[in-house]
């Protein structure tokens, strides 16, 4: 069947798919549209106090005094504090997972104490009744530092010649091997080897809303109430349970509207939890923004890496042994609960990754810096592995003279090779469609007129460039990502459904709401599952006190778990519906269906019973149903995914670019995704998704950097200086689709949020190189700045 | 407040006057002492468009202007331009389009869409891009922002 089990209800009526696979707009966009959305700092409480930090100067530093005397007598301080006394409220951590293994990291608190390890991080915390008040007693602290030495390059943190952590012993937080064997053989008798280094910009999320906490203790209960710019609810309750000392019940997180997230609201941050900390202490409500300077220098970066990659073929073109040797480094901490290993561990993974070689060699080092930290941030992991292994690909195929699209389909998996158990990092695939993806993209671009374009361009010195980039993805995780090392991490969903009187469907999900659209698919799937129209469907995310326990929005899980969490809770309201129209009918549950807010006769599709009349009668007069019969109009349902470590998603893009090799330009003429994502629940939402992620691997590409200087400061930490991809400057973007849907879930739907940022920086790369070919020239190393453009065509030095 | 000035201004038609200090940045204003939070604060140094409001006709960015310069000035927010139904075809096509994901850009972005709406332009998709490229959208590719008010525009005769 297409569709694993869809469809939802009487094969062959008008409604057996309902809204699955439509591109119904998002109910909740509305209140954005009007202004009226409730972002954190949207919300007004009575005794907030606001919390600004002093932070460090410096990027490696011992705090040898601070006088907080001025700041303290300044207007509207309630309090100064310094990281000894938030931690009598608030135990340290060590971000650690047991799977991976020999990691480290030391205790990190929620304000350094004693020593800064990197520029931005939180030495002190002022109080005040307002955020101005608080930013002009930050200014009045005094500190006296003894400046320590600096460790920024990852090579020199490598060699360990200074470390940072003395009591670690080195510099490297975790490092992983894997060889299948044979590998140097292979690169000494294959026809064909190529090698190449490709460096990795540091950058970062930026969302448009910084991060955002107001946490509000209630001494009389020994309660929390969090309200929270996070991605996963219940993991930030559980981490305040066990940090603060308050149990679990007693917390509450709400996470409201969020302005953006990408990963960066998935994580521990100490100064979110100093705030937390200090409305214990103060036990009145408190809140903590970064501003957009603190955002550039806490908010994690990512990436950073520096990957050598070798690739052996045979002089057909067949892929026979990749070798790949990365370093990635991740500031002064692992960051917590995630830890900071997973990106390294995600490009030994994933290299190599479409293709169907046997033999594989990786080594992966992650280092400590001073810098700020960096941990998983959209796409983890594949934009490094897909750029690092489709720009090898790219290589090899120049150097044999084959056109770049025929030597990948020589070496993609077959469609008909699955389930695929041999890739040689170990990761298994359930059911991908390389070869339909690499056809389809072929044909939507059009890539022998492109490639005919570009040839009668060249001779009119106008280069233009065609780079590929096919990918697989992590999503749907099950258990085995963070879960079985130890981290407190639901990799399950839940969904309650609940009709209402009136016959509206009320929904609670685990899942959170980032804009992604997670609430408008759970109102389709909902009312496709129940059998209502959707304006009858109220979806509710992001409570802890209200929906089921679950993971949250990360990893492109939200869709293929939380949705199928909906799904399967749909259809046993259905069911328990339909028993009580059965009862009330006096007919046979068998003939009856639901569809238009209404039981109907599944044969003649007459409409029996509104779900108006069923509610009245099931919650105000029970009394006229049969003596032992009890309605049960709320069911909730869970959904793990167990098969497979992860629910491996396939797709390919390409861009099209104009380099001037006068000035160093990048002129992105058009770019095209073909993804396989599984069933696609609304089509809209899915392509504006995959657009924006396109959009950010394009950063990554080109303009997107961290730039620090040899002392470990950040030079470039604002908006006007740090560049982030905007309207103009962008591509139209086409997206088409391949639907192979998961047999692992009724719905079948796996992830989608992180596929254009996995293959975008790859695919812009190798259409630059492309481009630069004639000129004999190569780029390497990202963000492809029109400087660096300029120094590979040796024009500036 | 000793250096606080009396400020008179209007804002999505009604006249208030309050005691403000000098420093005060319009956009804390409208957030913080008359509740309007529609418009939202991204960067603070006039980059990301998020708080763009429009002052006596014309957009502005609400972090690069203090309240006490608004003084006699008449102030249009996301709030007003909503009741007024201003905004309604743009929010319109904007919806229909999913022209937004988070929604911390859009009140922003809604204001310079209006922007040129009101010009009664032709403008092309380059010249749709160009009006929008003060704004920052991290969540959507803008393509679909652009189609929205592509519609719009066409829409209006």
């Amino acid at each position: 069947m297409g569709k694993a089990e869809l469809p939802l209800h009487a094969p062959g009526t008008k409604i057996d798919r309902g809204y699955i696979g439509e591109s119904v707009p998002r109910p909740n966009a509305q209140r954005l549209l009007q202004g009226r959305g409730a972002f954190t700092d949207d919300l007004r409480f009575p005794r907030l106090a606001h919390v600004a930090f002093f932070r460090s100067p410096y990027a490696h530093a011992r705090i040898k005094r601070l006088d907080f005397a001025a700041a303290s007598r300044a207007p509207g301080i309630i309090a100064v504090l310094d990281g000894r006394a938030v931690a009598q409220y608030c135990t340290p951590w060590v971000a650690v997972l047991a799977h991976l293994k020999g990691i480290k990291s030391p205790p990190q608190h929620a304000i350094a104490i004693e020593r800064a390890c990197w520029q931005g991080e939180a030495v002190a915390a002022v109080v005040a009744e307002s955020r101005s008040q608080a930013e002009d007693a930050v200014g009045l602290i005094e500190a006296d530092w003894e400046e320590l030495p600096v460790v920024v390059d990852m090579d020199e943190a490598l060699s360990g010649k200074r470390v940072i952590h003395p009591d670690l012993g080195d510099n490297i937080c975790f490092k992983r091997e894997l060889d299948t064997g044979g590998v140097d053989e292979i690169f000494a008798s294959a026809d064909v080897v190529v090698e190449e280094t490709f460096h990795f910009g540091r950058h970062t999320g930026v969302c448009l809303e910084g991060r955002a906490i107001l946490a509000d203790y209630n001494a009389g209960e020994h309660s929390l109430t969090v309200y929270h710019a996070t991605q996963a609810p219940h993991m930030m309750q559980d981490i305040f349970s066990r940090h603060l000392g308050i149990p679990e019940a007693n917390v509450r997180v709400i996470c409201k509207d969020v302005g953006g997230s990408f990963g960066i609201k998935v994580h521990v941050y100490p100064d979110e939890m100093a705030t937390a900390a200090i409305s214990v202490m103060l036990r009145r409500p408190v809140k903590f923004l970064a501003d957009r300077l603190e955002s550039f220098l806490s908010d994690i970066h990512a990436r950073e890496h520096k990957a050598k990659v070798r690739l052996a073929c045979t002089k057909e073109g067949e892929i026979l042994a990749f070798d790949l040797d990365d370093v990635t480094a991740i500031g002064p901490y692992s960051v917590y609960p995630r830890t900071s290993g997973i990106e390294g561990n995600q490009v030994v993974n994933l290299t190599g990754g479409p293709y169907k070689h046997q033999k594989y060699r990786a080594k992966m080092n992650v280092v400590f810096t001073n810098k700020n930290v960096t941990c998983q941030y959209r796409a983890v992991g594949h934009p490094i592995a897909v750029a690092l292994t489709e720009g090898i690909v790219d290589l090899a195929a120049q150097k044999l003279g084959m056109d770049p699209a025929e030597f990948r389909r020589r070496n993609l998996i077959p469609d008909d090779a699955y389930p695929y158990t041999t890739f040689p990092s170990g990761i298994k695939f359930e059911k991908l469609s390389h070869h339909q993806t690499l056809n389809k993209l072929l044909q939507v671009m059009q890539y022998e007129k492109l490639r005919a374009e570009q040839a009668r361009l060249r001779k009119e010195k106008i280069y233009r460039g065609i780079g590929l980039a096919a990918m697989i993805e992590v999503t749907n995780p099950s258990p085995a990502f963070y879960g079985v090392g130890g981290a407190r991490i639901s990799a399950q969903d839940g969904a309650t459904l609940r009709l209402e009187p009136t016959g509206m469907v009320t929904v609670l999900c685990s899942v959170t709401e980032q804009g992604q659209g997670t609430e408008g698919i759970f109102a389709q799937i909902a009312a496709s599952a129940v059998g209502v129209s959707m304006d009858k469907v109220k979806v509710i995310t992001g409570d802890t006190s209200v929906t089921p326990y679950g993971g949250g929005t990360w990893a492109s899980r939200g869709a293929g778990i939380g949705g199928e969490a909906v799904l399967q809770a749909g259809r046993a309201l259905r069911s328990n519906v339909l028993d009580i129209a059965a009862a009330m009918l006096n007919m046979d549950k068998a003939e009856l269906d639901i569809a238009g807010n209404a039981v109907i006769h599944k044969l003649t599709m007459q409409n029996k019973l509104e779900l108006a009349e069923l509610g009245r009668v099931a919650y105000f007069r029970p009394d006229t149903l049969p003596m032992n019969f009890q309605s049960e109009l709320t069911v909730t349902r869970h959904y793990t995914p167990r098969q497979y470590g992860f629910t491996f998603t396939n797709g390919i893009q390409a861009s099209l670019v104009e380099v001037d090799p006068e000035t160093g330009f990048v002129r992105l003429l058009k770019h095209w995704c073909v993804e396989d994502s599984g069933t696609v629940i609304n089509p809209m939402l899915v392509d504006e998704q995959l657009r924006g992620g396109v959009i950010q691997g394009i950063g990554a590409a080109l303009y997107e950097e961290c730039l620090y200087d040899a002392e470990g400061q950040l030079l470039n930490g604002n908006m006007a200086d740090y560049l982030v991809p905007m309207a103009s400057e962008m591509p139209d973007i086409i997206c088409a689709h391949v639907e192979t849907p998961t047999l692992q879930s009724q719905l079948g739907a796996k992830g989608v949020g992180e596929a254009g940022t996995a293959g975008a920086p790859g695919a812009v790369m190798n259409a630059i190189n492309d481009a630069l070919l004639p000129l004999n020239a190569r780029v390497t190393a990202m963000p492809f700045t029109p400087e660096r453009i300029l120094k590979a065509l040796k024009k500036v030095d | 407040m000793e250096h606080a000035l009396e400020t008179t201004l209007t804002v999505n038609g009604q006249r208030v006057t309050r005691r403000i200090e000098p420093r005060q940045h319009l956009v804390d204003f409208l957030r913080e002492e008359l509740g309007l939070t529609g418009s939202h604060i991204g960067c603070e140094h006039g980059v990301c468009g998020a708080c763009t409001i429009r002052v006596n006709g014309e957009i502005v960015r609400g972090c690069l202007m203090l309240a006490v310069q608004a003084d006699g000035c008449t102030v249009e927010t996301i709030e007003g331009l909503t009741d007024s139904k201003e905004l309604a075809p743009l929010q319109k096509a904007f919806h229909e389009r999913n022209a937004l994901q988070c929604g911390f850009c859009t009140p922003g972005m809604l204001m310079a869409a209006q922007d040129l709406v009101r010009s009664k332009a032709k403008p092309t998709r380059d010249e749709i891009r160009a009006h929008i490229s003060g704004n920052y959208c991290r969540c959507t590719g803008y393509q679909s922002i652009v189609d929205a008010i592509e519609e719009t525009l066409n829409g209006q005769g």
